[in-house]
């Protein structure tokens, strides 16, 4: 904006930083990674204080077309890709924090495959040019598969591989469709697509090539398979990253790409999305139900509330994808805290059988509370940021489809069964066995993991205001460019025909 | 036209020649102890030739009646085998040091500088006849080197095997362009592009037809792919980084050269011959390769793999998609280059050359830095961004695009995620298997430079080349669109 290339430096700093480790030992590594995410994290509040609300769209834009031949280095964010850059800088200290002990093998690698890993999903929300979207969107692949393939536990060939192909084959067939739009516009520069309109035959094809990409990353019902294999075996801090933010791509590019770009087709093709969701969330929360592993369960949960972004976001108005953005962020951070309460307690017992454990709240209360927190949250209780987010959701998608929105509210009901049932296996009952007896309560590293997550997501819940300022805007613009798409909704309200009121309650009968 | 002007022209070829030449005798006379002088001294001569390249070779047009054509296409080709050639010179002293019985002689050089020169030849052909003598050139010299090591059996066995079904493709080539000649009344590109663009008869069709089938055998694209495994396996390491690399470069550029310039009217006969052979070198080249245990059979199949993508370009039949070949063919050498240095490091404890996938187990802890270039090498292979690799397929997917080849491109990227399987098959085994014994260190500067400069050129700092590339390569796609 004002010519300091600050989402230049803060994608610069942790591929620095990356390279360095490589040449450091274990306990360096550890201390450069810390630093430099943590410096990342300071430039990104500088990044959400400079950010001029209300201002024009696309902010702290760098410029360098050309430098790559058909496309350039083009950097800007609007109030979505705030947040979302917002959500990675402080999940990613976070994320080596918690790896700080549980990691002990090959330690600079795995600092370096994490700071990659920062890089590239700023890259992406930041990212101005289609094709550099697409090399940011892609190549975060290759540190989470060196994730999950060297720290994951017993079954992480399996789980590597699935993710690495089922996310390649999602994406390559959305790369086709990009080379088609660049060669119609004649500019690969998203800003420009945003406001060009595809010819209608054509959106249908294009967005149902970004729809093979985005729902395999969000994921959606059916191809949602690889996320809890993905989970399961990646390290804790693996799943926080891979839950955090990785997920939040496929709702990124929803609302990056397929809805400005391609709205007659969001419209039309709205019942597959609607559809595909539904499922998810009754189908996901009841499989949820019946885990007998703790990530499993909470990588399912994910499934289901990624499924209430998708409905949020094409709800086509402004409760519906301001809700969507919020669940985003809340399950970010929810989620997150949640792999990251089983990583304390994996530590200590080295098991994620929810059977093994019980009584936790006698051994390790300070435990309880918080897990007991990111539960709530998760369910979506008022004053948390999950109440908000789901709320907003649902009463968007009702105004279009009373019906979706009646499914996916028994996702709530679900939620909250499968997560208080999770709660009441691990925490509450008797101790049955001496090795849970034996175990610590959190300690000052684990506390301040958990604390600052907790604090962002009880100020996201009392005050959601200060999340959605910045997008406020961002969505004016966007419901612009797709109300003339708008599906008709099917719970038709009228105004009502005001009458006096000795005569209402007898006419209500 | 006089003849001092087209000897400028093909200045670079009468330097390798008369180079190749003169070390002959030198070899002859000097015997094994020349050895060192000669490697050296040919990697001089193609110095040289690449120096020629700077005059009238890279602009001049027309030699010597149109039978050989000096233009920024055939530089451009050139450039690249002049580096896949002095790069397999460079490599070889080590690797045959540590051969048991098979030293190391002066004629290794002097067949590579032959093969060179005739592949020279090829890209700058004009007319079928100067294509047919520099092909055959650069397979005669090929044969020799592949059966180089001649105590090996398998080494004999991919000579004989390359020359069987050598003399076979060149003979369906060779029909091929009697049945153009008989029926188009001249072995002139330019001549032939009006006899297309004429009457379409039955007999230039068979032509068209056979002249593709001995060039796919050239550029081993499926279905005449079969001698390549096998050729690449036995074939001493540096002979197949040669095979992979610079006769590759000059087959691909020969078949464009003869698509566009001598069949450029018939582009839709010969556009579903393309799109096939491309389709099916994409799917078995990636098919095939997956039950692999040699390190070396795996680099053939994915020569083969990349071949059916350089093709995509071709199949557009554009500017663009020329262009977007003389890319990935750029693309391709350096992550070919870079992978068979690195199989060049894989050595037993006493030295002799191991080609099992399995004894890369655990190489990122064993020896990191070459476990991470090679992984780079193979995420690049298999197009993943950031590694430069993206690009090549960026460039040939974009060309097919542009010329309305939706169910090419489709196909075709979605049958690279198959392609992507065995190539973190070998990351998997180099960074998630448990270590095996280290490969000794080499302590080859050369060879760790040009590991290093490979890795370096396909890191995302490669993209940062791409407009230079890419303006070159127009300049040489252009030169092929020029009219008559």
């Amino acid at each position: 904006m004002n010519g300091f290339p600050i989402l230049t430096i803060m994608l610069a700093i942790p591929a620095i930083a990356a390279i360095a480790c490589l040449f450091l030992n274990a306990s360096a590594a550890r201390w450069l990674a810390l630093i430099a995410t943590l410096v990342d994290f300071v430039l990104g509040v500088g990044l959400w204080a400079n950010f001029d609300i209300g201002g024009p769209q696309w902010q702290f834009v760098e410029s360098h077309e050309g430098l790559f031949g058909p496309f350039g280095w083009k950097l800007g964010i609007d109030g979505f890709a705030l947040l979302l850059i917002m959500l990675s800088v402080f999940l990613m200290p976070i994320c080596i924090g918690a790896s700080w002990h549980a990691i002990q093998k090959r330690v600079p690698e795995y600092m370096a495959a994490f700071l990659l890993t920062e890089t590239l999903m700023i890259g992406t929300f930041a990212a101005q040019d289609l094709f550099l979207f697409y090399v940011f969107f892609e190549a975060g692949l290759i540190p989470m598969y060196l994730i999950i393939g060297i720290w994951g536990g017993v079954n992480r060939l399996y789980a590597s591989y699935k993710f690495f192909l089922y996310t390649l084959l999602g994406s390559v067939v959305m790369f086709i469709a990009m080379l088609w739009m660049a060669q119609f516009a004649g500019t690969s520069d998203i800003p420009t697509l945003l406001n060009t309109d595809f010819p209608v035959h054509a959106q249908t094809l294009l967005w149902l090539a970004f729809f093979c990409s985005f729902a395999v990353k969000m994921p959606m019902w059916p191809v949602h398979t690889w996320l809890p294999d993905a989970h399961v075996q990646a390290p804790t801090a693996g799943s926080v990253i891979l839950a955090g933010v990785l997920l939040k791509l496929g709702g990124y590019g929803f609302l990056r790409f397929s809805l400005p770009m391609f709205p007659e087709a969001s419209s039309t093709l709205v019942w597959l999305v609607f559809g595909l969701s539904g499922i998810a969330v009754v189908y996901t929360s009841l499989v949820a139900l019946v885990q007998s592993d703790m990530k499993k369960l909470i990588a399912y949960s994910s499934v289901a509330h990624m499924a209430i972004v998708t409905i949020g976001l094409f709800a086509f108005n402004r409760q519906g994808i301001e809700g969507a953005m919020m669940m985003m962020l809340s399950h970010g951070l929810v989620s997150g805290a949640l792999f990251l309460c089983v990583g304390v307690i994996y530590d200590r017992l080295h098991t994620r059988e929810i059977d093994r454990y019980g009584g936790l709240a006698t051994v390790m209360p300070r435990y309880a509370i918080f897990f007991l927190f990111f539960t709530m949250a998760s369910i979506g209780l008022p004053g948390t940021a999950g109440f908000v987010a789901e709320f907003l959701s649902l009463m968007g998608t009702y105004q279009v489809s009373t019906w979706t929105a009646l499914i996916c509210t028994t996702g709530i009901i679900l939620g909250a069964a499968y997560m208080l049932y999770l709660y009441r296996r691990v925490v509450f009952g008797e101790v049955k066995t001496d090795e849970v007896r034996a175990m610590k309560d959190i300690s000052l590293r684990e506390f301040a993991l958990l604390a600052p997550i907790a604090a962002v997501t009880l100020w996201m819940g009392v005050y959601p205001e200060s999340f959605m300022a910045p997008m406020r805007a961002d969505v004016g613009t966007l419901l612009a460019r797709i109300d003339r798409a708008r599906p008709a909704g099917d719970s038709q309200p009228t105004a009502g025909k005001p009458v006096a009121a000795i005569d209402a309650h007898g006419g209500a009968h | 036209m006089d003849y001092l002007a087209s000897l400028q022209m093909t200045l670079p070829e009468v330097v390798l020649s008369l180079g190749a030449l003169a070390l002959m005798l030198v070899s002859a006379w000097g015997g094994p102890a020349s050895t060192k002088f000669v490697s050296w001294a040919s990697v001089a001569v193609i110095a040289g030739a690449a120096i020629a390249l700077t005059g009238p070779a890279s602009y001049g047009g027309d030699a010597f009646f149109g039978l050989y054509k000096a233009d920024a296409f055939a530089a451009f080709a050139k450039v690249l085998i002049y580096i896949a050639a002095a790069v397999s010179i460079l490599i070889a002293p080590r690797f045959f040091a540590a051969t048991h019985g098979d030293d190391l002689r002066p004629e290794y050089p002097v067949l590579i500088l032959l093969s060179t020169a005739g592949m020279g030849m090829m890209v700058s052909a004009g007319d079928m006849l100067t294509l047919y003598v520099g092909l055959e050139l650069q397979s005669l010299a090929a044969y020799v080197l592949a059966s180089f090591m001649r105590r090996d059996q398998r080494s004999a066995e991919a000579g004989l095997k390359y020359f069987v079904l050598g003399a076979l493709a060149s003979g369906i080539l060779l029909y091929g362009i009697s049945l153009v000649y008989g029926f188009s009344g001249t072995t002139m590109f330019g001549g032939i592009a009006n006899a297309y663009a004429g009457t379409h008869s039955m007999g230039l069709m068979f032509g068209l037809v056979f002249v593709f089938a001995g060039l796919a055998f050239k550029i081993s694209a499926v279905p005449f792919h079969m001698w390549t495994p096998d050729v690449y396996e036995g074939a001493p390491t540096p002979v197949t980084t040669f095979f992979a690399s610079a006769p590759k470069v000059a087959a691909v550029a020969l078949a464009v050269r003869v698509a566009v310039e001598a069949m450029g009217p018939a582009t839709d006969q010969w556009r579903q011959i393309v799109i096939f052979a491309s389709l099916a070198s994409i799917i078995f080249g990636a098919v095939a390769a997956i039950g692999q245990t040699n390190i070396k059979r795996l680099l053939a199949y994915s020569s083969i793999n990349n071949v059916g993508f350089a093709l995509v370009g071709l199949a557009a039949g554009t500017a663009e998609g020329v262009s977007s070949v003389l890319m990935y063919m750029t693309i391709y050498i350096a992550m070919t280059l870079g992978s068979f240095l690195v199989v060049l490091q894989m050595r037993g404890e006493d030295g002799e050359p191991v080609e099992t996938i399995a004894s890369l187990s655990g190489m990122s802890q064993t020896r990191p830095a070459l476990a991470a270039a090679l992984a780079m090498f193979m995420f690049s292979l298999a197009g993943i961004p950031p590694l430069f690799g993206f690009y090549a397929k960026f460039a040939v997917f974009n060309a097919a695009v542009q010329a309305g080849l939706f169910p090419l491109a489709v196909i075709g990227i979605a049958a690279s995620v198959i392609g992507a399987y065995y190539y973190l098959r070998v990351i998997k085994t180099m960074y998630f298997d448990e270590p095996v014994t280290a490969f000794p260190k080499s302590g080859s500067v050369v060879e760790g430079g040009l590991i290093a400069l490979a890795a370096l050129f396909i890191s995302p700092l490669g993209y940062l080349a791409i407009p230079a590339l890419s303006l070159w390569g127009m300049t040489a796609a252009k030169a092929l669109f020029l009219p008559l």
